[in-house]
């Protein structure tokens, strides 16, 4: 079956007073329906960046330089403005991080939701307002009766958060596109905001592009994931493979950092420190052609430095990797 | 910290006791608990009263020779009669409708022709904002009285186009306004939330980010009104209003040249004007405190 999203070989760049710099190289992964691809990595990797493009969204600084995004076989980043709002909302949508100033102050929630289907649906404002209740309820908002004509400001975060996702399922989306929607909530909330998609997520069988940095929300809710450093796409693979066997140091390196809780016996052979990786993402426009990771990587050799960064090796159905020394750091 | 913890934890549990207030009338109420506001409110509503009803109670014509040149105020005529000998409590009462329509016309036009330049040039940026940032600093360095002077002095002392004149000079304030908000309101979340949910960019202007910038614009339109009136009484001050139709400023501008002989020929209008304006200013201020949070008094 031919993917949901296919997103190939885009690259973003940034036109600053220096030129043209590239923000994002070459990013290429597909996600069918149904399924949950996460992109991760730290702050400034890229990220967002393809969250943005795919859904037209760039600042107006940055330019897609090269790549196609097909929603449904339909070249997103060709389509022509009418035909782009027709697929915004409706084939795609998008859930902001933070709940807090992703809604309108001055409309209610119910006006929200229904907004959405009233562009898309052509519904009447008392069927949207009905639907919109339905939304609510789907999100697990209690009394969504009277909730739907509630401000934003009354309701907390976790509900904004709620809210945000009962307006981009409302038209059944193909594609969702969650930029870190649980960064700003409660560790509690964001357990039950990740449960919620999920379950929408069976129900209406919607593809979903997780950006995240929460490699448990990975584990939990990621069929495949794509880890991204300073624009590049540096492994990618089935989830499953990817956290039980990280092949790039960077990966590996991120794994390292994630605190595990070992309680009993176990306790005791548990290093107490957590790993870091040392150095920082080069900064935009400090990106050579060599491996990106290399300054901050212990396995770095001759080899990564004269040559540039590889391209993803395959290494079997379930992973692919770009470094040079894959195979001795992971047999 | 701790006062504003404690609503948050209960916030998930607790339902909004009333139907929520729209933010409109949340404005309003807070409009209510400024003095200064609703001391301007009385006296604007008492004059525009007076300008509609005055006519009933009070049967002298503005423009008829009523009395004696120069009669000083009292039996004869409460407030005194002009040069002419017209009545002045006439002229106050048919020239407040021509005062307070001017001001409140051209203030619109002003608004107008602000809010649109301003709304386009700051959500649209780029080229687009150059532009219309170009033609609001032309308008803006012309001096604006003798603009007014030579647009009214072209086109006929008519009360109309006075009040074209007057908006047409004062709409570069509030286009510079309307897009400072703009820019500043086109790049937060829920403008970009809205594009991603497929508004187009008529919608993004009209419904999503015009009406949170609309409290600033609010409190300059009600002040666009008080300019507007001086400015009406300044042209006529310097001969240029419509000699047809009585306004106070037109008061003031004839009976200019026996201000020291006949203090009542200019004072009452004046003072009239000057309650006017200053109502509108008050009016201004409660708006302001209304929907300025930082200044909204807890509880």
């Amino acid at each position: 079956m031919s993917p949901v999203l296919s997103v190939q070989n885009l690259s973003v760049a940034m036109k600053g007073a220096s030129g043209i710099v590239p923000v994002l190289e070459h990013l290429s992964f597909d996600v069918a329906q149904g399924k949950t691809m996460a992109l991760v990595g730290e702050s400034g990797c890229g990220k967002s960046m393809t969250a943005l493009a795919i859904m037209r969204l760039l600042p107006e600084d940055f330019v897609v330089t090269s790549g196609r995004v097909l929603l449904d076989g339909e070249n997103v980043l060709a389509a022509a403005p009418q035909a782009l709002r027709g697929l915004r909302g409706n084939k795609m949508s998008m859930i902001f991080q933070e709940p807090m100033t992703a809604l309108n102050p001055l409309y209610t929630v119910g006006d929200q939701i229904g907004e959405v289907l009233r562009q898309h649906r052509g519904l009447g404002r008392r069927d949207a307002t009905e639907q919109a209740i339905g939304f609510l309820k789907a999100v697990q908002i209690p009394a969504a009766e009277a909730r739907v004509h509630a401000y934003p400001h009354q309701l907390s975060g976790g509900m904004r958060q709620r809210v945000m996702i009962a307006m981009a399922l409302a038209c059944k989306p193909k594609l969702l596109i969650a930029d870190e929607p649980t960064t700003a909530l409660d560790v509690t909330v964001q357990a039950q905001i990740f449960d919620l998609l999920s379950e929408l997520q069976d129900d209406t069988d919607t593809a979903i592009v997780l950006i995240t940095h929460d490699l448990g929300a990975v584990a939990e809710l990621a069929d495949d994931v794509a880890v991204l450093y300073a624009g590049r796409c540096i492994e990618k693979g089935s989830s499953q493979e990817v956290i039980a066997h990280a092949r790039h140091p960077y990966t590996r390196g991120l794994m390292a950092c994630v605190p595990h809780l070992h309680l009993g016996p176990a306790a005791a052979n548990v290093q107490r420190e957590l790993e870091e990786i040392p150095g920082m993402v080069p900064p935009l426009g400090a990106r050579g052609a060599e491996c990106a990771f290399l300054p901050r990587c212990a396995f770095a050799i001759d080899v990564c430095r004269a040559q540039p960064q590889p391209p993803l090796d395959v290494v079997d159905a379930h992973a692919a990797v770009s470094c040079w020394r894959h195979r001795e750091i992971a047999p | 910290m701790s006062t504003m913890e404690a609503p948050r934890a209960r916030e998930p549990s607790a339902l909004p006791s009333r139907p929520a207030a729209s933010p409109l009338a949340a404005m309003l109420r807070q409009f209510g608990r400024s003095p200064a506001g609703v001391i301007g409110a009385i006296v604007l509503l008492a004059l525009v009263l007076i300008t509609l009803l005055g006519p009933t109670f009070y049967g002298i014509d503005p423009l008829d020779l009523a009395g004696a040149p120069f009669t000083p105020p009292g039996a004869d005529a409460w407030l005194g009669t002009d040069y002419l000998g017209r009545d002045i409590l006439a002229g106050l009462i048919y020239g407040g409708r021509a005062t307070l329509t001017v001001g409140g016309v051209a203030a619109v036009i002003t608004i107008v022709i602000g809010v649109t330049v301003g709304a386009l040039a700051g959500f649209f940026g780029g080229a687009v904002d150059t532009a219309l940032v170009k033609l609001t600093e032309f308008f803006q360095i012309l001096p604006s009285l003798l603009f007014a002077m030579v647009l009214v002095t072209l086109f006929g002392q008519t009360l109309t186009t006075i009040t074209i004149a007057i908006g047409v000079v004062s709409w570069p304030t509030a286009a510079r306004l309307t897009r400072a908000e703009f820019l500043r309101l086109r790049n937060l979340d829920f403008v970009k939330a809205s594009r991603a949910a497929g508004a187009g960019n008529g919608h993004l202007i009209l419904r999503v980010v015009l009406p949170n910038a609309l409290p600033p614009i609010i409190v300059s339109a009600t002040l666009a009104i008080g300019v507007a009136i001086l400015f009406e009484g300044g042209l006529s001050f310097l001969g240029l209003g419509d000699p047809n139709t009585m306004s106070w400023g037109l008061m003031i501008g004839q009976n200019r040249n026996y201000v020291l002989d006949s203090w009542w020929t200019v004072t009452f209008p004046g003072a009239a004007i000057f309650i006017a304006v200053l109502a509108i200013s008050l009016i201004g201020d409660g708006i302001n405190d209304a929907i300025n949070p930082r200044l909204r008094k807890r509880g």
